[in-house]
């Protein structure tokens, strides 16, 4: 019962948005972090009574094919904690910085951004394809308007480039969509699954590309990367945070894990094509990114190059590769946030984002440059830290699976990574520029939202100790590597 | 003519008939969308396009004095709140979200099929305001651009 | 067969047209056709031979339907279509606004 009001509380919270709140923001503010936390406390409470069940829901009391259902399950729930957390992360961080670059109309920003929640959280929990190109339109509708929400010349072409890109992909998912109904009569995606195996194989193939360029484009793996950094960059950098935290992982990732996995069945074809791309956008990503002055862009082109890894992950398909896999999922959304924010705390006092000049940051903001030091370390893989933990498994996995020579990019993509942000800090945040101290420093929002995740960044380590692990992250591994099981789950024969 | 805004006044006493029998067939689409092919998107654009009409003969202004943008907005928004308070309520009444709680009636009858008329009727509310200020909002783009 | 061939060459003139013209105006059209093309594939995944329509009708029994679920899927991706046009179209005007040009190739401020 828990699962619907996972989307009827940011939807609601959005609509009472544009009703109550007037010129000022204040009641929007308070709506929608009341919104999210609670939203965060269902998510949080649900993933660690799931465990190894899975839960339908099926809506307005009718029965499974003629309805649409939710799924919650380990992977859909640790899905929903990391968007609901990263989302309150972001909105904290929004207070002041939405204030500064939209001096007024900023309810606006929280009822797009509550539809943001809405549909990402649909997206996850859904079990119905066409649901979930619905509520896909829905979170990407409003990341255009978004994108676009500082008025600048360049967000408009970068959200209108986005726009075109992600139409053009939207129209591909949706033939994807058409074809499978056709073929196999439902929408439901456990029906789906069951009804595959009995049809023509070459359906999978023509669908399997469909959705690879679609949702490949939603998750800007190597050919289809091109939109990721303008938009991205361009964006506000709580909603950047959100883009690249988790939009890309719940739009991109956790549809296309899904359905190659759950539906399909985890075809060695589709494996070997994550595994290729994987490892080509990750050596592309982090190159483009050494070249980069300009501090969100690089943060972009990183986020290429870190679902590379994931992808790789995922495309190795054995336990430890998805464990790798999966908790860089969680990772990459801590650090990668943190660092945009770092960004955007930088952008906002500062006024520029170029690295060449900033300087003496430790002086002048000393929590944003001391977080920006812990999220460099993670992405970097350095020991203590998450990112370390997440890469190596994958390393592994990959030595374990035979594919050394996926390793072997890997480790270098990570050197790389290493080097581009040992130039952000040398140059960015501890460069020769000596710059005078600013009036105004990051507000309390912003430090608390920058805290918190510097310390889930070292926290989140902790999940891969053996005794917790086997409660947060192996339930996880369980559903994606329990391929069609999740037909007898859902439809429970 | 002293008019400078909108269309020649054969167009606009031609709009001035026709707008209240084209909102008149929404109503009519609207109120049959449990029993024939419409409903309440269909019927909510055919209302809408009854104010562009208005919009296109007299002008944006005109529409501005006309009705108060502001309160087609919160008709949008609140029409959006009151369905999923539908939804919510369908939970509470026992069934799933948006669970048809109300008795069904007899088929083919005006008043039957539950709460499908009444969603009809919420839906028409937001699909007209929201596509009729949607349009309008276009427009006062290209105003203020022409303006300079 | 034919139909099915032709709604796909639609799609690929879509496709064309989004990826190749320079002007705003005429990229948002393309997206519409794209659009089209696809909901008409969809609506004729409905049709089913000598069939009559999904409709109830006083006093008469039908047992031979088309499908009508495809009918209900390409209304709500026209709805989606509708918005997402607005907002192009919105940003397009913004677009304009700014650089005081629908050509495409000229809206470059953004570096590789």
């Amino acid at each position: 019962m828990i699962l619907p009001f996972l989307i009827i509380i940011p939807l609601l919270a959005a609509f009472l948005i544009t009703l109550i709140s007037g010129e000022k923001d204040n009641w929007a503010i308070v709506l929608s972090i009341l919104a999210v936390i609670s939203l965060l406390a269902l998510a949080l409470f649900s993933f660690f009574t799931t465990g190894n069940d899975t839960f339908i829901y099926e809506m307005s009391g009718w029965k499974i094919p003629l309805t649409i259902c939710l799924v919650q399950d380990a992977f859909s729930m640790y899905m929903l904690v990391i968007v609901n957390l990263i989302a309150l992360t972001s909105l904290m961080f929004s207070v002041t910085y939405i204030r500064h670059i939209a001096a007024e109309g900023a309810w606006k920003y929280y009822a797009l951004f509550m539809l943001l929640v809405t549909g990402m959280n649909g997206v996850i929990a859904t079990g119905d394809i066409f649901n979930l190109f619905v509520f896909m339109e829905i979170a990407l509708f409003s990341t255009y308007a978004l994108v676009a929400f500082g008025g600048k010349a360049e967000e408009y072409e970068a959200a209108f480039k986005y726009a075109v890109m992600g139409s053009i992909s939207s129209t591909l998912i949706l033939l994807g969509i058409g074809v499978l109904y056709s073929a196999t009569s439902t929408l439901t995606m456990a029906n789906i699954a069951a009804i595959l195996p009995t049809i023509n194989p070459q359906v999978v193939f023509w669908v399997g590309a469909l959705f690879l360029a679609g949702f490949g484009l939603k998750a800007a793996i190597m050919p289809f990367h091109a939109w990721l950094p303008d938009a991205h960059s361009s964006a506000p950098a709580p909603i950047s945070a959100m883009l690249s935290g988790v939009l890309i992982k719940a739009l991109g990732v956790y549809v296309m894990v899904r359905i190659f996995f759950n539906i399909f069945g985890g075809l060695a074809v589709f494996n070997t094509i994550f595994m290729v791309l994987g490892t080509v956008s990750i050596m592309i990503g982090v190159l483009l990114a050494l070249g980069q002055w300009d501090f969100k862009r690089l943060l972009a082109y990183h986020s290429i190059s870190q679902i590379g890894y994931i992808i790789l992950g995922f495309g190795l398909a054995n336990p430890l590769g998805i464990l790798g896999a999966v908790f860089h999922l969680l990772n990459h959304a801590l650090f990668k946030s943190l660092l945009f924010y770092n960004a955007g705390s930088v952008e906002m006092i500062l006024g520029t984002r170029n690295l060449k000049k900033m300087g003496n940051m430790t002086k002048i903001l000393p929590v944003t440059s001391f977080t920006s030091m812990v999220a460099s370390l993670s992405i970097a893989g350095m020991p203590p830290f998450n990112g370390f933990f997440s890469k190596l498994i994958i390393i592994v996995a990959a030595i374990q699976a035979g594919h050394p020579v996926f390793a072997f990019w890997a480790v270098l993509g990570s050197l790389f990574t290493l080097a581009s942000f040992m130039k952000v800090q040398r140059y960015g945040f501890r460069g020769e520029n000596k710059i005078e101290k600013p009036d105004v420093g990051a507000s309390r929002g912003m430090k608390s939202a920058m805290i918190i995740l510097a310390v889930l960044c070292l926290v989140s380590s902790a999940l891969i100790i053996p005794g917790i692990r086997e409660v947060t992250l192996d339930p996880v591994v369980t559903v994606i590597m329990n391929k069609t099981g999740y037909i007898h789950e859902v439809l429970g024969r | 003519m002293k008019q400078t805004e909108g269309m020649t006044l054969i167009v606009k006493t031609v709009t001035r008939v026709s707008v209240w029998l084209i909102v008149l067939y929404g109503i009519y689409i609207i109120m049959h969308g449990h029993l024939s092919p419409g409903g309440g998107f269909a019927g909510g654009v055919i209302i809408a396009l009854a104010l562009l009409n208005v919009m296109l003969a007299y002008g944006g202004n005109f529409v501005k004095r006309w009705v108060n943008i502001g309160f087609l907005h919160d008709i949008e928004s609140s029409s959006a709140a009151i369905f999923l308070a539908m939804g919510i309520l369908g939970m509470a009444m026992g069934g799933g979200f948006l669970a048809n709680f109300i008795s069904k009636g007899q088929l083919f009858h005006l008043l039957s099929a539950g709460t499908i008329p009444i969603l009809n009727i919420i839906i028409s509310a937001k699909v007209s305001m929201g596509l009729f200020v949607v349009v309008w909002a276009l427009s006062i783009f290209h105003l203020d651009k022409g303006g300079k | 067969m034919i139909v099915y061939i032709l709604c796909f060459a639609l799609l690929l003139v879509g496709i064309y047209g989004a990826l190749t013209k320079k002007d705003l105006i005429k990229i948002i059209l393309s997206l519409g056709i794209m659009g089209y093309s696809v909901n008409l594939m969809i609506i004729l995944f409905a049709y089913k031979k000598d069939a009559g329509y999904a409709i109830l009708v006083k006093d008469a029994v039908s047992t031979n339907m088309v499908d009508p679920l495809p009918q209900a899927l390409i209304l709500t991706s026209i709805v989606i279509e509708l918005g997402i046009t607005a907002m192009l179209v919105a940003l397009a005007i913004r677009l304009f606004e700014k650089y005081k040009t629908f050509d495409i190739t000229k809206i470059r401020r953004l570096s590789g």
